[in-house]
């Protein structure tokens, strides 16, 4: 597919040129986005989980979703593709509210996420589970299911297609193991290439690395990248910040619920902002020379109103 | 042919053992295949079996359209118990079920005693399917099955093998696919944009309606339906005749049940066999008491096999040890 290797890399350079320049505050409005979330909360009890503003990602580039632990990165995703109901804010994908829309519709819609504790179905062969991963299936319909005939052309198809992902992904030769007999690595590069069976658009991977071995890290990044040499975007959460500074174009950093920056990987890294959420306000500064009832009025204030708890730069 | 032999063999055959045969196929629809936990199969039988009677009874529907009343019955019932706890986790269906199933008992027993003539259950509807035998009055049957039986089973095991290849077929395909794979992880099915609540709906629909089959059958066979052979212990030796014959296989629970019944009568054979020859002292065992034994015994046996054999007559010893990761 050369041709469409040349259509996907085009569609990636305009997107990165798109970024080039662009403020780095929160919120900040992109030339093409993909996906738009505004005002998305979602409260457990006392604690606001999330409270995103706004937020766009730019079609066919890499953007990378960071935060120190507890920073709701997991529950925005799972608002996002609809796996929790967010209590109130505005959702779009390619330009379509995705309000009401369930979340097996958001991946047909061609928005597909992993799981961060992967999720394979164990008892399933590895090329079984591939082949559920492929969409608009007439086999799956209760009437059609029993006569094989009316399927059988589609499914090998599918097969087809599954194990030419199965090679890239190089689990061809474990096609007809059970998937639970995988490695913790393997199982992360099933779980990618199954969604890739779905033909997204955003492909959304929640820490891709998380529990890979070092040698297998390399081949999983090549295979992300990959992915938007294809034309397709990416969303990751990651707390690994080589994999963040090595392949994403674009990095949104969350901290107690909110967005407090984005931008480009070097600029962010360096962002005080993001440095005082990994690692507190106070990180290089003596504690006991700091004015106590200064850092008392700073603690009532965080106590009294969480949602203000990014704010304190 | 020896009594040892004969009554296992009588009663791993006989039309009680088809309707737990059929009970068990819809519960391996269920739970082995889609990880539904229906702890109320007895209610899709009681559902079917109670439409049918009352319905040729009462209202005097002939015998087919009533068979199709009582499908019917089953699938209400499903989407009754369905729609609320589908969407939620798999432990509200199991109280959901074991509660309406318990419900639909008591309500047969004490509501409506014109139509449900409450313990002494719905009689008096086999008439036009009897009218349909095929076979000769055999002054002694095979087996010593009577006529009638003779009748119930040839159309029960015919049921069992036609709905034991519809389930092949749909397992093989993708829609049974979609359902092996809601029982190992249903998010993972959702990210991949199939509708999971739809398809635990269709399972459980279709394992209600088998469970149905089995509730026309047995009240066939008997020639009454009665409230009480529809409580919790029916749920629970169907679930246990599915273990035995190991989950999520077509066969197992056919030969899962006709194991059980078979174990079951080869055991009161030979417990009053010994209470005959006075093996065992007559104040420890007699009659009465040897029902309750064999249930024990056969409750031993299980646990035995759950230790050596986990996986049951049918199933694969590869994907038990995925669970023990």
């Amino acid at each position: 597919m050369p041709a469409d290797l040349s259509k996907g890399t085009s569609t990636a350079d305009a997107g990165r040129a798109a970024l080039v320049g662009l403020a780095t505050e929160p919120g900040v409005s992109k030339p093409d986005p993909i996906l738009v979330a505004t005002g998305i909360t979602r409260q457990f009890g006392g604690l606001k989980a999330v409270d995103v503003k706004h937020l766009e990602i730019q079609r066919g580039v890499i953007t990378a979703l960071i935060g120190p632990n507890g920073a709701g990165k997991t529950t925005f995703f799972n608002l996002l593709t609809g796996f929790d109901q967010a209590d109130s804010g505005e959702r779009s994908f390619n330009g379509k509210s995705l309000k009401r829309v369930s979340a097996s519709k958001v991946a047909r819609l061609g928005m597909v996420r992993t799981f961060q504790l992967t999720k394979v179905l164990s008892k399933l062969t590895v090329i079984e589970n591939m082949r559920l991963g492929a969409t608009g299936q007439r086999g799956e319909s209760f009437w059609a299911a029993p006569f094989r005939a009316l399927w059988a052309d589609q499914e090998s198809a599918n097969t087809d297609r599954a194990m030419e992902l199965l090679k890239r992904f190089k689990l061809d030769a474990k096609k007809d193991d059970f998937a639970g007999s995988l490695s913790g690595g393997q199982r992360k590069l099933l779980e990618m290439a199954r969604s890739l069976m779905v033909n997204p658009e955003l492909v959304m991977l929640d820490e891709p690395m998380a529990g890979v071995n070092p040698a297998l890290k390399q081949s999983l990044l090549g295979h992300v990248k990959s992915l938007r040499e294809e034309g397709m975007t990416v969303l990751f959460v990651e707390h690994d910040m080589d994999m963040v500074r090595d392949i994403s174009d674009w990095v949104v950093v969350m901290a107690q619920g909110q967005v407090i920056a984005e931008g480009p990987p070097d600029s962010v890294m360096g962002d005080q902002r993001v440095i005082d959420a990994y690692l507190g306000v106070h990180h290089d500064v003596d504690t006991t020379e700091i004015d106590p009832s200064m850092l008392e009025a700073e603690v009532s204030a965080e106590l009294g109103g969480t949602q203000d708890g990014g704010d304190h730069s | 042919m020896p009594d040892f032999l004969s009554t296992p063999f009588h009663d791993a055959l006989s039309p009680i053992a088809i309707s737990y045969v059929l009970a068990a196929m819809g519960l391996n629809i269920h739970f082995g295949y889609t990880g539904l936990l229906n702890f109320g199969q007895a209610a899709f039988a009681a559902a079917g079996g109670y439409a049918m009677a009352v319905t040729i009874v009462s209202f005097e529907v002939p015998f087919i359209p009533a068979v199709i009343l009582g499908l019917l019955a089953a699938v209400a019932l499903s989407l009754i118990m369905g729609i609320p706890t589908l969407r939620l986790r798999a432990d509200y269906l199991a109280i959901v079920t074991i509660a309406v199933a318990e419900i639909l008992r008591l309500f047969f027993t004490t509501s409506y005693k014109e139509y449900f003539n409450a313990r002494d259950g719905v009689s008096g509807f086999t008439g036009t399917f009897r009218s349909w035998n095929p076979y000769p009055d055999l002054n002694d049957g095979f087996l010593t099955f009577s006529r009638g039986d003779l009748w119930v089973m040839t159309v029960g095991w015919a049921l069992v093998l036609l709905l034991c290849l519809l389930v092949y077929l749909l397992m093989r395909s993708p829609w049974g696919r979609v359902l092996k794979s809601i029982r190992e992880d249903e998010d993972a099915v959702r990210s991949l944009g199939k509708n999971v609540y739809a398809y635990k709906m269709q399972a459980l629909i279709l394992g209600g309606v088998i469970g149905a089959f089995g509730g026309f059958v047995g009240a066939l066979g008997l020639a009454s339906v009665q409230p009480d052979t529809f409580n919790t212990d029916f749920t629970f030796i169907a679930f246990t005749m599915l273990i035995l014959g190991g989950a999520a296989r077509v066969m197992s629970p056919v030969v899962g049940a006709m194991l059980f019944w078979a174990l079951l009568s080869l055991l009161a054979v030979i417990l009053s066999e010994m209470s005959d020859l006075s093996w065992i002292p007559g104040d420890l065992l007699d009659n009465t008491r040897i029902g309750n034994i064999r249930f024990a015994a056969v409750g031993l046996a299980l646990m035995l096999l759950m230790i050596y054999r986990p996986q049951g007559i049918f199933g694969d010893k590869k994907e038990i040890a995925i669970d023990a990761r």
